[in-house]
């Protein structure tokens, strides 16, 4: 699991760095991109295997956000029908958006900005 | 001078980036933050006895803690400049890009600043990812049922 683990999340920015070296895409275009493609991944069945074998190494990846989303949509669906789509979407990956805006916002107030 | 040859002049003196390098230096930087992660799950699971799916939601809280953290005091950026991509596709990237964001625009104001402006980079994310999600659950839902 370590080695998978390694192996994958290295492997997926390895070809992120190549793809932004060899185009002129922002870093912004790149997550965005790996964070559509989580969600295609997902779709197709294939990052609940990926994470599976891999564990952390596919969780602490921005791909991970767009899984997150796609499966708490399904499982809202299931539980509540075409409403449970809008009020489960974001379930799980909640813990990501509220976590970065309390805790930046937080720690914005207190540190000041540097060069 | 034609636009294609001050292409050319523009290109020969301008510095190469040591691509293979940043290729390297991006996989074993994302690699690490895997096994970092792996090793944080692991740690989780047996020592408070928490399951899977909760040890990988506080290891993404960790990891946000810990990049927002590197960002306010300043010492976080040297480390992306350096790592690349290592740092940013991780979800250590979104939280540097929310946290950046909030402190460059902390001058103009709690509303005008930080509030218009935290989600200036990773705004982008979060946008695609909920519109791709909803229509692939969509899709998903017409066609298979």
């Amino acid at each position: 699991m370590y080695i998978s683990a390694f192996l994958f999340a290295g492997f997926v920015c390895l070809i992120c760095q190549i793809v932004f070296d060899n185009s002129k895409l922002t870093p912004g275009h790149i997550t965005s991109s790996v964070t559509v493609i989580g969600a295609i991944l997902s779709f197709l069945g294939i990052y609940d295997d990926i994470v599976s074998k891999c564990g952390a190494g596919a969780t602490v990846l921005i791909a991970n956000f767009g899984h997150m989303l796609y499966s708490a949509g399904i499982k809202g669906y299931e539980e509540a029908g075409f409403l449970g789509i809008f009020s489960e979407l974001l379930c799980s990956s909640g813990i990501a958006i509220v976590s970065v805006i309390v805790l930046s916002f937080v720690f914005t107030l207190i540190f000041k900005a540097r060069d | 001078m034609n636009k294609e040859e001050y292409s050319k002049l523009v290109k020969k003196y301008s510095p190469k980036e040591p691509k293979l390098r940043n290729a390297i230096i991006a996989f074993l930087a994302g690699g690490t933050v895997g096994l970092i992660g792996e090793v944080i799950v692991n740690i989780l699971m047996k020592s408070f006895g928490l399951a899977r799916v909760d040890s990988y939601a506080w290891l993404a809280f960790i990891l946000i803690l810990f990049a927002t953290f590197m960002t306010a005091i300043g010492k976080f950026d040297n480390l992306v400049v350096k790592l690349k991509c290592g740092l940013i596709i991780p979800t250590t990237g979104f939280a540097h890009s929310v946290q950046s964001a909030a402190l460059d625009y902390k001058k103009d104001g709690l509303i005008n600043g930080i509030g218009a402006n935290i989600f200036k980079l990773a705004g982008s994310v979060i946008l695609y990812g909920i519109v791709s999600a909803f229509f692939l659950v969509l899709i998903k839902v017409i066609i298979y049922g």
